[in-house]
């Protein structure tokens, strides 16, 4: 098997009487997309929080390319080469597309104007962002127009972008589709194949069934604060994944999906592949 | 099937244009400051003479720098209502410890920036730390200042000055226009902070932090210790406007300053800088405490009451926001 | 920031700037430098700088400065500061005065020790600057003073109060203006010498006092202000049967919180300033006397002062009295005093 290039074992978070997570493993592997779906409050934000560096786990580890790491800071995270595309396109508007793919990583001039002077590569940021802009076949215009003239989609093109260009190990994508039309995520979701065709692992977190199975080679069904299960699209009726989601059936050890409720599973229109004798 | 592409959108050369003068932009400030200069030229001609010109740069070189300051933290999405008052205790130290403690008036100089330094510093801890909404940390700050103003200087006005510290009242020639020092002294910081808000990574994350305050804190940048820069360095900026107000008025006045914070953001907003953070520019700010300054000078040299001038800033004043408001309306 | 397009913008604004400012330095250089001699033609001009723009004292005295303008064919620039205390404001309209041409400058200095630099500067390009209302420290910084002799106003109502309660124990409460400003210290204090305390001279700088004040407070010279002192010093002392006031607003503030305490008949208040209000006061009995000043008289004479020096070069100096008048319904035997309808004839506001 091959080795995870992230993976948590037995993450454990509480807010106050609240548990997020309660014993969460998580598995990503080299070169695949990694759908984690869930719930409200299933603890798919919290998982990837602590994935990022957004949060500090109460319990468990982290293991990046098979070594233990703890990231106090998101830039802790990203230094060790995952980015994070959060859900609110977490771009700054005024600022024009280079700058916001530089943000933080700022690139200075060489010589005494960049050591003494502190003065910024713009032209070198600027056609660096223009290469990482065509790489990914995002076509916009002029790089330095501020990002908040963009669609929508273009400026989630702008945040994968940013990710791809820094992300040396992962890169995570908290609902990079939730705000944006049938055409647009269709954009978003082809830039996220060729990120992973680059060779760079994605975690996809969505609510959006249709995208999840169309583009994650694996899925992730976090339920009550940890992983019920991992599931091939393929192996798996979009229906059933929804059912395993909502607790109506669950999965054995054999990868087989068992109902638990009845009722909750008629419902939903699935049945286990083998029923047991009597639901709980 | 061919992979589709993020195409850029459907948006008119018209469009386009609007938005580039719409959005933090400096063009409407420079032709709202010509046009009250050209007026201004038709109804005198004592208004378009070197002295007078150097004349409103003097006038406006105090309530300018102090809105340098001021710019830095309204571009972070916040606002100080303090800056006046600390400029006030600002000059008190400074002018207090040259005459009554006999300090060398270098060190007089530096210990009122220190004070005025630690003010904004005390600031930016209680925006940060805290963490406060930076509008109650300020207007604390402006009664604790103000209060420590008159305690200190018991009320009482500091006159005789050694030389030093009213060097920058002093004038050189330009031509046959006389142009003081603090004048030239407020132009380059209002070039040195273009720059450094301009070409310098932390100028990016002024703007980033005031923009998306938690998308800049998400890519990586310490937006806490960004702040926390922005007020101490506000701090230091009110100390010199201090400096240039005793070296203006040649006294230390416990009573100066308090309407400095209105008129400091005055002068940002007419200068297009949005109050909501993020977007804006340094020279604006000048331009904007410029047309103050030409509006002052101008309606008082064609005998017009003053109270006329505090009404046009005020019309000033909502049409910028509104041209703010407008254009951060179509961009979304 | 906003990358080239910015940067343009940016370039463009500062050369548009140094443009605006280089094409208007232009000129032939007039403007600041000259002396008034040398404006060619047009009326004589005359800048009044108040303190504020909306006190009704202030505005009587634009009034007065409009009207005597007119009469003798001179033109009046008016400022003020945008709040008493306002130094900044008061040296930008000096300087812009200056600039514009003027004869001679009429002030009421916010900051007495503040101002004097711009007022040197002004004088030094040959402009007559003449203190009204207010002197500046030192008061040789101007060329004359025309003002209110504001310790004798105090002295005529601390001796009415003396006269008016002779042989009753006296319990004061004094509502001042502000720390630090010399008109309150004045009339503070000239009060106080009417009443008979020894030692006190115009010449002393600090707020005296004396044992039978019991209380003293700042109001700013506002109603509201007057209330909550007054009010305040009710607290400390519910005996108080005197109460001095820096002027009429304050003085009627302090009315409505003894008449609050029912305290309204009992208490006699005094006052500075003679405001129609503060008359019309006197005559409802609310207030027993007070120094009617005349601002009217301090700028007509100023702009008479201004005018004459524009025509013959003559400069006026030193302190010309205003005079003051007390003003009461009630006259005590000895002391000299005008009743309300005088008072009402010559009041400002």
């Amino acid at each position: 098997m091959t080795e995870p290039v992230l993976a948590a074992r037995g993450l454990v978070k509480r807010y106050g009487h609240v548990t997020a997570l309660d014993g969460a493993d998580f598995e990503l592997l080299p070169g695949e997309v990694l759908a984690v779906i869930g719930d409200n409050g299933a603890g798919k934000t919290t998982l990837i929080k602590a994935l990022t560096g957004a949060i500090v786990p109460d319990e468990g580890e982290i293991l990046l390319d098979g070594r233990p790491v703890s990231f106090r800071s998101p830039l802790e995270a990203r230094r060790a080469g995952i980015e994070t595309v959060y859900q609110e396109l977490a771009v700054a508007p005024a600022l024009d597309i280079a700058s916001n793919l530089f943000l933080g990583r700022e690139r200075r001039r060489k010589g005494v104007l960049g050591s003494v002077l502190r003065m910024l590569d713009k032209p070198g940021m600027r056609a660096e962002a223009a290469r990482h802009m065509q790489d990914l076949k995002i076509g916009i215009r002029s790089l330095t127009q501020p990002v908040e003239n963009l669609s929508g989609g273009q400026r989630q093109g702008v945040a994968v972008a940013r990710a791809a260009a820094w992300a040396r190990h992962v890169v995570i994508m908290d609902e990079p589709t939730a705000a944006l039309g049938v055409k647009e995520s269709a954009q978003v979701l082809d830039l996220i194949r060729r990120v992973r065709d680059r060779g760079l692992p994605v975690v996809l977190i969505s609510h959006n069934m249709p995208h999840v199975f169309e583009i994650a080679d694996r899925i992730h069904i976090q339920r009550l604060g940890r992983r019920v299960a991992v599931v091939k699209p393929g192996d798996h009726a979009m229906s059933e994944v929804v059912a395993i989601m909502t607790g109506a059936l669950r999965v054995d050890e054999r990868d087989r999906t068992v109902v638990v409720d009845t009722q909750a599973a008629q419902a939903a229109g699935v049945s286990g592949e083998q029923g047991p004798k009597g639901t709980a | 099937m061919t992979a589709p592409t993020i195409a850029p959108p459907e948006r008119s050369a018209a469009t386009a244009i609007r938005q580039r003068l719409l959005t933090g932009s400096v063009v409407g400030p420079l032709v709202a400051l010509l046009i009250a200069c050209a007026f201004f030229a038709t109804q005198t001609d004592r208004f378009l003479t070197g002295g007078n010109l150097s004349l409103i740069i003097q006038q406006v070189m105090v309530v300018g720098t102090l809105a340098i300051g001021q710019t830095l933290i309204i571009l972070t999405a916040g606002i100080d209502l303090a800056n006046g008052a600390i400029m006030a205790f600002g000059t008190i130290v400074m002018t207090k410890l040259a005459v009554e403690s006999g300090l060398p008036p270098l060190l007089a100089v530096l210990a009122g920036l220190a004070v005025c330094t630690a003010f904004g510093l005390a600031n930016g801890l209680l925006v940060t730390r805290v963490p406060l909404p930076p509008f109650i940390v300020t207007l604390g700050m402006l009664n604790i200042a103000f209060a420590l103003t008159h305690l200190y200087s018991d009320e009482q006005t500091v006159t005789g000055l050694p030389p030093e510290l009213t060097a920058l009242g002093n004038t050189f020639a330009i031509g046959d226009t006389q142009v003081t020092y603090g004048s030239v002294v407020t132009i380059a910081l209002f070039l040195l902070f273009a720059y450094l808000l301009g070409q310098t990574a932390w100028g990016k994350h002024v703007y980033a932090v005031g923009n998306n305050a938690e998308a800049a804190r998400l890519t990586g940048i310490r937006t806490n210790r960004v702040l926390l820069g922005v007020y101490a360095t506000a701090g230091l900026v009110y100390g010199i406007a201090g400096l240039l107000l005793v070296a203006r008025t040649g006294v230390g006045d416990p009573q100066a300053g308090q309407t400095d914070n209105l008129d400091s953001i005055t002068a940002v907003v007419l200068g297009g800088t949005s109050l909501f953070g993020g977007r804006g520019l340094i020279l604006g700010t000048l331009i904007g405490a410029l047309i103050v300054g030409v509006i002052r000078n101008g309606l008082q040299l064609i005998g017009v009451p003053s109270i006329y001038q505090i009404l046009i800033t005020g019309i000033l004043v909502i049409l910028a926001v509104t041209v703010d408001q407008i254009s951060r309306r179509r961009v979304k | 920031m906003m990358a080239k397009y910015g940067k343009t913008v940016g370039a463009l604004a500062l050369t548009g700037a140094m443009l605006a400012l280089g094409a208007c330095g232009g000129g032939s250089d007039t403007g600041a430098q000259t002396t008034p001699g040398g404006q060619g033609g047009g009326a004589i001009k005359v800048g009044l700088i108040t303190k504020t723009e909306t006190n009704p004292f202030f505005v009587k005295m634009k009034q007065g400065a409009e009207q005597e303008a007119k009469a003798k064919g001179a033109e009046l620039m008016s400022a003020a500061g945008k709040f008493d205390g306002d130094n900044a404001s008061q040296v930008t309209a000096i300087e812009n005065m200056v600039a514009a041409g003027v004869k001679g400058i009429l002030i009421t200095p916010s900051d007495t020790k503040a101002i004097v630099p711009a007022i040197e500067k002004a004088r030094r390009q040959g402009v007559l600057v003449i203190a009204l209302d207010t002197p500046t420290d030192p008061q040789s910084a101007v060329d004359a003073l025309f003002a209110t002799n504001n310790f004798q106003a105090g002295v005529l109502i601390g001796k009415y109060a003396a006269a008016a309660n002779a042989g009753k124990q006296l319990k004061i409460a004094t509502l001042d203006l502000a720390p630090g400003i010399t008109v309150g210290v004045l009339r503070h204090n000239g009060f106080l010498s009417g009443l008979g305390v020894p030692g006190i001279t115009q010449d002393t700088k600090e707020q005296a006092t004396d044992p039978r004040v019991v209380c003293s407070q700042d109001t700013a010279g506002d109603q509201a202000k007057g209330q909550t002192a007054m009010e305040n010093c009710l607290q400390k002392d519910p005996g108080i049967n005197l109460v001095y006031t820096i002027n009429e607003p304050a003085a009627l503030g302090a009315w409505t919180a003894l008449k609050a305490a029912g305290k309204d008949k009992d208490v006699m208040i005094v006052s500075v300033d003679g405001g129609c209000t503060g008359v019309k006061a006197i005559q409802e009995g609310k207030i027993a006397a007070t120094s009617q000043q005349y601002p009217l008289k301090m700028a007509t004479q100023g702009v008479d002062a201004v005018v004459s020096y524009a025509q013959s070069g003559t400069k006026a100096s030193g302190y010309v009295d205003t005079g003051t008048t007390l003003i009461t319904a009630k006259p005590v035997p000895g002391v000299e005093s005008k009743d309300v309808q005088y008072g009402l004839q010559n009041c400002w506001g």
